[in-house]
């Protein structure tokens, strides 16, 4: 079973995160990403074809996802690995559950793993007594806290450091109570030592990947801090769980991909850790697993291929789309309510969890058009999320009043001799209010609406009109 | 019908293609022999003394550390200096590579230890496969030569690199993984390494040692 949303509750979960404090006081950190990606990107004067390259790789392979998949599981059961193959997120567990109590473990340590968090893996694992201890440092921290990741990438971005030394004195009991943590450089040193003994101990590690390789029968992590590969390297056993669509053809393809990924996520060249594991341990290798499975979860892929939102497979996780989006910056992930937030996820999470649970984040986006701007991999964010929008108004979940604005909007729209005066009176009126400030959030009533956003004002005219007045002059 | 089953047949019937399909079958297995490399960036190609320049300012850029060194023979006594400057024990762990094994250790006043690591170990040495001068990264395999726990464990990892094997871009490293390894065939492990473990989890904080090693040293021989 996979975790349960919140996201039809979306706009009372917007509403909390513009009033938390704490969490307005956390999310400027996301924009660091935008200054690191934009610096990453000039330093490489290939860096626009290698996302031409890499995008027209992905096609590729999903045209041939099928073939593909055939080739990368025969080479993996060639270097002496397991495939499985999931359907949804409950055959996924039920085979992983099956790995684990094959092996009678007690404790299974974890990559960082969206997938994992799709299918809602520690739930699952703890139900069955087994201990699932994310290594991830930010993971580990909201595991601690009980919360899901807020960013693909960064998990805990939407926690500070008061909180974590909160956390980690509430839980780390056995350490002195007056010990200091108030440098960042201590937390991490603590979870460091606490982290090292569960990695030791562990009895299965499950890693996610970003890439399946069909040439090789590879399973590729990209990673900074080393835990995935502690992970997948001490335990007895490895299992990767990943979605169909991370099948890449080639190492040389991954090598494109891998060249756009780092510089859009964190604005790396490359990530510390790119780790390729083929198969358990060789005859002779005097460290590594000694099983190696594979959960392939298609869980709604097969589906979405070849249909009108096909091209979201095409996604490699990088972050970069909600690091430059405006509505993310605003109110964080978790008021996403599932497990993909920002624009990748608005696109997602409808496909993923249908479109009556999900279908209000495609409009939580102002079509600023930044995410596709920036997706390494050129999904139209926009145009897919206008696509959702449209079907939840032919389906009519879009809510009566909004249906009767629209409605509004459409009579006159369809109207032009009327559509004029009316726009024209209603940007003088706008330009009236809002002028000689040139924004709104100071005018009176208009709170409710400008508390968590604001626009320029109009300066008087419609662009129409100052078309007319052009072209005349010109003529 | 196996899940296996169904998710192959729901893909051909997204894909509108049947299961024998000979011009599509021709164009994966193609692509699968030929390996066809992309576009590869200016940065990391030029001769082998750029290379190396390349090398040395990407992996500085990346927090790791650079010391060029004459011959095998030199690198003892190089890692003996960073650990005596840097106030660190004066030990160190390495597996069976004959490389690393046929320097002059016994010159030096370092405890050598072999074999993978228990997890114990503060320094460990490493020799590279290769190395890729356009990111500064280092490419090792494993086996019983490198243990990858060598990699991820200590506190301090040492990489002993010979200045032939910097290649200028990563799909230079594949090449020479295929031609030792046969094609379609790799090691259990290959790590490629950009710089020591390192988290911004906290606040955006860029810290150094994570989990894996919180000091990266980067031997060059020449020969």
């Amino acid at each position: 079973m996979s975790v349960a949303a919140t996201t039809p509750r979306f706009k009372d979960n917007v509403h909390d995160a513009l009033n938390d404090r704490r969490l307005q006081g956390a999310l400027p950190h996301a924009r660091n990403f935008i200054g690191r990606r934009a610096e990453a990107a000039a330093r490489l004067p290939e860096f626009d074809a290698l996302r031409d390259s890499a995008r027209a790789i992905k096609d590729h392979t999903l045209a041939h996802l099928d073939l593909y998949l055939e080739a990368y599981e025969r080479k993996v059961v060639e270097a002496g690995g397991h495939v499985h193959y999931a359907r949804d997120a409950d055959e996924a567990i039920a085979v992983i559950l099956g790995v684990c109590k094959a092996h009678g473990a007690k404790v299974v340590t974890k990559g960082k793993s969206m997938v994992s968090e799709e299918i809602g893996l520690n739930a699952a694992l703890e139900r069955e007594g087994i201990a699932a201890v994310e290594t991830d440092l930010g993971e580990y921290v909201i595991q601690l806290r009980g919360e899901a990741p807020s960013h693909i990438i960064a998990p805990a971005i939407h926690v500070t450091r008061d909180d974590i030394e909160a956390d980690f004195r509430r839980l780390h009991r056995d350490l002195a109570p007056d010990r200091d943590l108030s440098r960042p450089e201590q937390l991490l040193g603590e979870a460091r030592a606490i982290l090292r003994d569960r990695f030791l101990s562990a009895d299965v590690g499950v890693t996610g990947a970003n890439f399946l390789v069909a040439e090789t029968g590879t399973s590729i992590i990209v990673t900074n801090e080393g835990n995935g590969d502690l992970t997948q390297t001490l335990p007895k056993v490895h299992v990767v769980l990943a979605s169909i669509e991370k099948v890449t053809p080639t190492l040389n393809d991954v090598a494109q991909i891998l060249r756009v990924l780092g510089r859009s996520a964190t604005g790396q060249d490359m990530s510390v850790y790119t780790t390729l594991s083929t198969g358990p341990r060789r005859t002779g290798d005097p460290d590594g697993p000694e099983e190696y499975h594979v959960v392939l979860l298609d869980n709604g892929r097969s589906a979405t291929l070849g249909g009108p939102f096909a091209e979201m497979l095409r996604c490699i996780r990088c972050g970069a789309c909600m690091n430059h989006c405006p509505v993310y910056h605003a109110v964080g992930g978790h008021a996403y309510g599932w497990v993909y937030p920002g624009p990748m996820g608005a696109v997602l999470t409808p496909l993923l969890i249908g479109v009556a649970e999900g279908g209000q984040l495609p409009n939580a986006s102002t079509f600023c058009g930044r995410c596709e701007a920036v997706c390494p991999m050129r999904i139209p964010l926009p145009k897919l999320m206008r696509t959702w929008r449209e079907r939840e108004f032919e389906r009519r979940l879009t809510p009566p009043l909004a249906r009767a604005a629209l409605r509004l909007w459409a009579f006159f729209a369809k109207r032009p001799a009327l559509y004029r005066p009316a726009t024209d009176l209603a940007m003088r009126a706008l330009a009236l209010i809002g002028r000689r400030r040139g924004r709104f959030a100071w005018a009176p009533f208009a709170g409710g609406w400008t508390r968590g956003r604001d626009l320029p004002a109009p300066q008087g005219a419609t662009f129409q009109s100052r078309w007319r007045a052009k072209s005349g002059a010109v003529k | 019908m196996s899940a296996r089953d169904e998710v192959f047949a729901a893909l051909r019937r997204s894909l509108g293609v049947g299961a024998v399909d000979a011009p599509r079958r021709d164009a994966v297995a193609a692509r699968l022999a030929q390996a066809p490399v992309g576009i590869i960036p200016r940065r990391g190609q030029g001769e082998p003394a750029e290379r190396l320049a390349t090398f040395k300012s990407e992996a500085e850029r990346v927090q790791a550390t650079v010391a060029e060194v004459a011959s095998a023979a030199d690198v003892p006594a190089e890692i003996a200096r960073y650990l005596r400057e840097n106030n660190l024990p004066a030990t160190l762990r390495f597996g069976d590579d004959r490389r690393l094994a046929a320097m002059p250790w016994a010159a030096t006043a370092l405890e050598i230890a072999r074999g993978p690591s228990e997890g114990d170990d503060l320094n460990a040495a490493s020799a590279a496969f290769a190395a890729v001068a356009e990111t500064g990264t280092l490419a090792l395999v494993s086996g019983p030569d490198n243990p990858t726990t060598l990699n991820f464990l200590p506190d301090n990892h040492f990489v002993v690199l010979f200045a032939a094997d910097i290649v200028g871009d990563v799909e230079s490293v594949f090449a020479k993984l295929r031609a030792t390894y046969g094609p379609g065939a790799l090691p259990r492990t290959v790590n490629f390494i950009t710089g020591p473990s390192r988290s911004a989890d906290i606040e955006q904080t860029l810290l150094l040692g994570a989990h894996g090693p919180r000091r990266l040293h980067i031997v060059v021989a020449e020969s």
